[in-house]
């Protein structure tokens, strides 16, 4: 059984391994930071863009999913026996079973089309369709946690039920419900699939989001896939980049739901 | 007389107030199962011309030809289920060994390791996982796995003619990506299994790995089932890192170790190149057929587990 375990342990050691083994030489120059796309052959090319434009579609989509999200999670806990309530439940469950291509194709469908050109305003709405359920079910779990003690003092005190959810429940559940927003914003950074026909990619640097942006992802995929031994390299470094930054932030959320595990038990 | 009989009137019902919050909130929530009902609806609309044109035929249909605007899905079918398959026997036994480990063995802190590795392994962009396939495990499990294997076995049809590109290969990331699915999931099976099962078996003089064996696992069953289930969904869905490794071979193999072609293969290699009404409606029908059996699939795994998890809760 522990060697199946180990068995299980070693694809992550040799991802991280390779990923800064082969990642790290690019990444060492300060150029790879501040340049964006230069042609094979010409010294200094950079991330920048890709960098930036992450910066831009993810933070497009958190605006988008978070609020919607914490509020829809705070419906699903605090009416949990309203009918609707499990099916905002089973629908968040099998949105986030969905295809990340697939939500590529519909905003395609949806924000592309019509506007004849591809935009990270599309790719941002991809990534906030990614994003909405797990945010929703985090927050939920997150809210069911709090002691009813705290919900019944607040109504015996007249307040409202929009301020007893609001301002009493959510801040106690903060820690849980940043979780979920980080590990949702953790995911949607990785993600390539659903910006391939919203947000498209871009060689140059680029920050009005009705533009085709570059993402870090789209980067290493795009690269890989070349046979020039320049752009692998920059790939491998974009692909260092992002597991930084992806690992960064969930151990960050894991600590902060260390937190929320310590506050609940003072509850 | 009758108008000085002055009837009081009934109390007036007890002033309740429109909690305002719920409906609001409420329909914030609905945003969910309505992108939901829109994803489908929209993609159905934009497959119509290649449903009409095609009918039942498509999902049959081996040809992808764009030239002569004759599109049949089932080569991707067919590829997109047996990577998911070969994965899955490959992910299920450490998986499932995984999630025995973290419900049942060892100290805390080996267990703390092992659960945060998982996790992180979950963690990793599914492109990271495709460019480390490409250039670190396609070429060394073509190398020391389908080389030696086809060299011995090659006799067998299945088996034969290893390359770099293949559905083997793409099936081995895939197997690495959803086994946390898999050990999470089983593992909160495990864990509710009743305590009192194992201790009778215990206090009955069997091993550890008798009572895992013969009593823990067989009770997990349909909770490790729907854990399966659920990975399977992943499997199916999962575009980029198979992609990059899969070999793009527009035809059914004859070997697990030829290049194939999954559905969410096919779009995102194709798709940014279609031209005319045909082609990209035959690929969004790709992603329909993709979508509508990851729903049908997730649905199964999801009520599975939660009757599962309902009755281990009525049994503590």
């Amino acid at each position: 059984m522990y060697l199946l375990t180990l068995l299980a342990l070693i694809p992550l050691g040799l991802v991280l391994w390779f990923t800064l083994s082969k990642g790290l030489p690019p990444v060492l120059h300060v150029e790879f930071f501040t340049n964006s796309f230069r042609p094979v052959g010409v010294p200094g090319a950079g991330v920048a863009h890709a960098i930036v434009g992450t910066g831009i579609l993810v933070g497009l989509a958190s605006l988008m999913a978070i609020p919607i999200g914490i509020i829809g999670g705070v419906y699903v806990a605090e009416y949990a026996v309203d009918p609707w309530a499990s099916w905002v439940r089973l629908a968040s469950d099998v949105l986030v079973g969905t295809p990340s291509i697939a939500i590529g194709l519909f905003v395609y469908a949806l924000a592309v089309v019509p506007v004849h050109h591809f935009s990270g305003i599309a790719g941002s709405v991809a990534l906030a369709i990614l994003m909405l359920p797990i945010v929703i079910r985090t927050t939920e779990g997150s809210v069911a946690l709090i002691p009813n003690g705290l919900r019944e003092s607040g109504l015996a005190l007249g307040l409202p039920r929009w301020r007893v959810s609001l301002q009493l429940i959510v801040p106690a559940a903060a820690p849980g419900v940043i979780t979920g927003a980080l590990l949702a914003v953790a995911r949607a950074s990785g993600e390539t699939a659903p910006l391939l026909f919203t947000s498209l990619g871009n060689t140059l640097f680029r920050v009005d989001p009705t533009n085709a942006i570059q993402a870090l992802p789209l980067t290493v995929y795009q690269y890989a896939l070349l046979p020039y031994k320049s752009l692998q390299d920059q790939a491998w470094g974009a692909a260092l980049v992002l597991v930084v930054m992806v690992l960064g932030i969930n151990l960050l959320s894991r600590w902060v739901l260390r937190r929320q595990i310590r506050l609940a038990g003072q509850l | 007389m009758a108008a000085a009989v002055e009837i009081t009137p009934a109390l007036p019902p007890a002033r309740r107030v429109p909690d305002r919050f719920r409906t609001l909130s409420g329909a914030i929530a609905a945003i969910a199962p309505v992108i939901l009902v829109v994803i489908i609806g929209i993609l159905f609309q934009q497959a119509a011309p290649s449903i009409r044109h095609f009918g039942l035929g498509f999902l049959t249909g081996t040809n992808w030809n764009p030239v002569t605007e004759n599109f049949g899905a089932l080569p991707a079918i067919f590829g997109t289920v047996a990577t998911s398959f070969v994965a899955l026997t490959l992910a299920i036994p450490v998986g499932v060994a995984v999630a025995v480990v973290l419900a049942e063995q060892g100290q805390t802190t080996i267990r703390g390791i092992i659960g945060t590795g998982i996790e992180l392994l979950a963690a990793i962009p599914s492109v990271v996982y495709g460019i480390w396939a490409l250039y670190v495990l396609a070429p060394w499990s073509y190398a020391h796995i389908e080389v030696p294997i086809s060299n011995r076995f090659g006799f067998i049809g299945l088996l034969s003619q290893p390359g770099v590109r293949s559905l083997f290969n793409a099936s081995l990331v895939l197997a690495v990506m959803i086994l946390p699915t898999l050990s999470a999931i089983s593992r909160e099976v495990i864990r509710a299994v009743p305590r009192g099962l194992k201790e009778s078996a215990v206090a009955l003089g069997a091993t550890w790995w008798e009572t895992t064996w013969r009593v823990i696992l067989p009770s997990a069953r349909a909770g490790i089932f729907g854990a399966t289930i659920l990975a399977l969904g992943r499997a199916l869905g999962e575009t980029i890192a198979v992609t990059m490794v899969i070999g793009n071979s527009y035809e059914i193999p004859h070997s697990i170790f030829s290049p194939a072609y999954t559905l969410a293969s096919v779009i995102a290699n194709e798709f940014n190149e279609a031209t005319g009404t045909l082609y990209p409606a035959a690929l969004i029908e790709l992603g329909l057929v993709l979508i509508l059996v990851t729903f049908v699939v997730n649905l199964v795994a999801l009520l599975l587990v939660r009757s599962i998890s309902r009755e281990a809760t009525r049994a503590a």
